[in-house]
């Protein structure tokens, strides 16, 4: 059976994340958040951190969920879930829930809430060891808030705390690599992701869910209204950032890298800025030293993470 | 009711008893003195399988009590322990457990807040989370921390109630100092305690749940009403598990105590263990004819405002003893005591004291009763003001 | 909109269970028509199931069987994905 048709069927008839919740006319997220809950097969607690997703889903008395769901506040999402896996660790032990069934714990978060403010939390979890998926639905600003950057926001994006402007070519700043601070932290299973290359993402949730010990997974999401495109361009957007090879899908098991996707061409760096209002400025003639840049950027780093995915298989 | 010989324990070490006997099935926590007594201890008997709790060493006590209400709302008996910075920055948590309903006990070592940085004892802390809605019990010695630890399971799982319960003893001078404290017997507490349960726990994924929604201008107001009747509901229960609680330890550790009140023209009120060292002056000044007494407070949220008035009925001048100052506006306590006795006609005086672990002086106290103390007592440099 | 509870109708903490969550339809968000779907070109391969931001695509079993225009909100990414081109956008029933 076909992966997609084994989703629905894991659904068992009732959506995880059902419609009539405010997410802006087609946002990127849902679909991340279709993806995993409906590769995981059995139960789930979903903990959220503040953003978009968890404002847009549970305005009271509404809720878009029909999963168990929390959300506590902006920073601590994995400190949350840290109690629930010790919660469920506990009453485990006092067999206080049924022997034959675990509940996974899944944390969705945006960049903000895993790379800035959620960064402590999340590496405390990672450091302890708590059995849970934590997916950061990467759309690079704080969007909820009115598109501010973020630690994931790349180098000369324009957001509206970074604008680019007459004096300014947008944020000034390097985007951390939060996969590397992931993989740095010893896990069973780290993975990088994008949002539109379902079946990638939906392989990396099988394994990540049966790793014993934290999972992370870092998934490239659109936002038209952050990036500046309409909404049925996202495939042809999440396309170019991964065969730009500024975004490389990989997973890192037990330390090992491999990539899970080679472009078969890497495509100049003009193909992921153009689509985008956020980069409109970086297309400019004067600013030729800048893409430059970020070429020479990507390039370097897509090279260092193929060696070192060659090595680790080769290494095997 | 068989009595147990007592133990010379700390604060600290009664509390972790109460925690091994209470038996939580997770405790997460972070250090900072002088808590840490207690988790270290209790660290010792959950190693020794005294208890088998699971203790998780988060990274820092936001995380702690963020970690609590996961727990606690996922179905499972949840403590903490903090102090001092470690509170304030957990409040952000500390409101939305109170408003998420988690069912969370925390002992807190109350120590001062930054800065400057001081590890030794006022209330400062606990008064930073005086509005969140949480339930703040206060301890008066070692035997009072171990008791109230042991209440504040039932107080905070009580179906009306459900909200956090912090049990505050003062650091240092409770938390690092050996007394005689009456240990019940294990399976006392736990059937004092009985089974954890609350509505529809979040690993129960038959029964899916949102919690913690966003609620615009049309709801948030109902959410914040719903909470503070709660509390106000709470002070029953705290009545309520006290007297069961005498019943099971001859020890009546309820919302307050009123010492030597009958006749007194004059009654001092104070929080935590200054509370004795008044009680030993109001002794030495009753054997000197002067009518005096004490309104001890265990309950200062819920604050026991509607029984105050009828408590201090014949009075003239009702003392508010202060371990914690709101600069630029009235003390915390004295702010309650004011506004509970504002038709009383009793004349009501405050005094700020013991700031930073400054100690409480007998002759302070002293001064105090005749109306011959600055508004900051034991400060070096006089004080021009007064209340 | 269903009237407003007053605070004494409040469960503690506010939990919301899916059962009792009040609906709030979307539709009306889209300003530029509808999707539509040929059924004789539609293979099934589930897609526009995936992508649909508002869960607005509804199956039987693994079958396509309609958009749910009480939540579609016109983001055409449905329409984009098709690999047959079995969905295509119309303007609005009146």
């Amino acid at each position: 059976m076909s992966r997609l048709k084994t989703m629905v069927r894991n659904q068992n008839g009732v959506q995880p994340l059902r419609g009539g919740h405010a997410l802006c006319q087609g946002c990127g997220i849902p679909m991340v958040v279709r993806t995993v809950l409906s590769t995981i097969k059995g139960p789930v607690v979903v903990v959220n951190a503040t953003g978009c997703l968890e404002v847009a889903t549970t305005r009271y008395p509404t809720t878009a969920w029909n999963v168990p769901w929390l959300h506590v506040a902006f920073e601590n999402a994995a400190a949350v879930a840290s109690g629930i896996d010790a919660a469920q660790v506990a009453l485990r032990r006092r067999h206080a829930l049924p022997a034959d069934t675990e509940v996974a714990v899944v944390v969705f978060a945006g960049d903000g809430g895993t790379y800035d403010i959620g960064l402590q939390a999340l590496s405390g979890a990672l450091e302890r060891g708590h059995r849970f998926l934590f997916v950061c639905y990467d759309n690079e600003a704080y969007m909820n808030t009115g598109v501010q950057r973020s630690g994931a926001t790349p180098f000369a994006a324009s957001t509206t705390t970074s604008p680019a402007g007459l004096e300014s070519f947008g944020k000034a700043q390097q985007r951390k690599d939060m996969t590397a601070i992931a993989v740095a932290h010893h896990l069973p299973y780290v993975a990088q992701a994008a949002s539109t290359y379902w079946d990638d993402v939906s392989r990396k949730v099988q394994r990540a869910a049966a790793a014993d010990g934290p999972a992370f997974l870092n998934v490239l999401t659109d936002c038209p209204l952050g990036w500046g495109h309409e909404p049925r361009q996202a495939p042809h957007v999440i396309a170019a950032a991964v065969e730009t090879c500024f975004w490389p899908l990989y997973e890192v098991v037990g330390g090992r890298y491999s990539l899970t996707y080679e472009p078969p061409e890497a495509l100049p760096i003009e193909r992921w800025l153009e689509g985008q209002k956020r980069f409109a400025h970086l297309l400019r003639p004067e600013n030729a030293q800048l893409r430059a840049e970020i070429q020479a950027a990507v390039d370097r780093e897509w090279a260092s993470l193929r060696a070192r995915c060659f090595a680790d298989e080769k290494g095997a | 009711m068989i009595t147990a010989a007592p133990q010379l324990l700390t604060g600290g070490e009664a509390v972790a008893h109460a925690f091994r006997q209470i038996e939580p099935d997770v405790v997460p926590v972070y250090p900072i003195t002088p808590q840490t007594p207690i988790i270290q201890t209790f660290s010792s008997m959950v190693a020794d399988g005294q208890a088998h709790t699971a203790i998780v060493n988060v990274e820092s006590e936001h995380s702690a009590m963020s970690a609590a209400i996961g727990s606690a709302l996922a179905g499972a008996r949840t403590v903490t322990a903090t102090s001092s910075q470690g509170l304030a920055l957990m409040t952000e948590v500390v409101y939305i457990a109170a408003s998420m309903r988690a069912p969370i006990v925390m002992a807190v070592g109350n120590r001062a807040l930054s800065g400057p940085i001081n590890i030794h004892c006022d209330h400062s802390d606990s008064m930073l989370v005086r509005d969140s809605g949480v339930i703040q019990l206060f301890a008066e010695n070692a035997q009072e921390a171990y008791d109230l630890t042991v209440m504040a399971p039932r107080i905070a799982e009580h179906p009306g109630v459900l909200l956090p319960v912090l049990v505050c003893q003062d650091g240092f001078t409770i938390t690092h100092a050996a007394e005689p404290v009456t240990l019940l017997r294990d399976e006392e507490v736990r059937d004092f305690v009985g089974p954890y349960a609350i509505p529809q726990p979040a690993l129960d994924a038959r029964h899916p749940a949102t919690r913690g929604p966003f609620a615009m201008p049309d709801y948030y107001f109902e959410f914040r009403r719903a909470q503070a009747a709660a509390l106000e509901a709470a002070l029953d229960v705290v009545f309520d598990v006290a007297h069961r609680f005498e019943l099971l330890s001859g020890r009546r550790t309820g919302p307050y105590e009123g010492y030597r009140l009958q006749g007194a023209d004059r009654v001092l009120v104070a929080l935590g263990s200054s509370a004795g060292t008044v009680k030993d002056v109001v002794d030495e000044l009753r054997d000197e004819g002067e009518p005096v007494g004490l309104l001890e407070l265990r309950s200062f949220r819920p604050f026991p405002g509607r029984d105050l008035a009828r408590l201090v009925h014949g009075v003239r001048t009702v003392i508010v003893l202060d371990r914690a100052d709101s600069p630029g506006g009235a003390p915390p306590l004295a702010a309650d005591v004011s506004f509970a006795l504002r038709d009383s006609g009793v004349h009501v005086t405050s005094h700020v004291y013991g700031l930073g672990g400054r100690d409480l002086h007998p002759e302070e106290v002293r001064a105090v009763f005749s109306g011959d103390a600055p508004q900051y007592l034991g400060v070096r440099g006089g004080d021009p003001c007064r209340v | 909109m269903a009237e407003l509870k007053r605070w004494q109708e409040l469960p503690p903490g506010g939990l919301v269970t899916p059962g009792d969550a009040a609906q709030t339809h979307t539709g009306d968000w889209r300003t530029a028509g509808r999707p539509v779907v040929q059924y004789e070109q539609c293979v099934n391969c589930l897609l526009c199931w995936l992508y649909c931001p508002d869960s607005a695509v509804i199956l039987e079993g693994t079958t396509l069987a309609g958009i749910d225009y009480d939540f579609c909100k016109g983001c055409e990414l449905c329409v984009e994905v098709c690999p047959v081109g079995a969905l295509a956008m119309s303007g609005e029933r009146s």
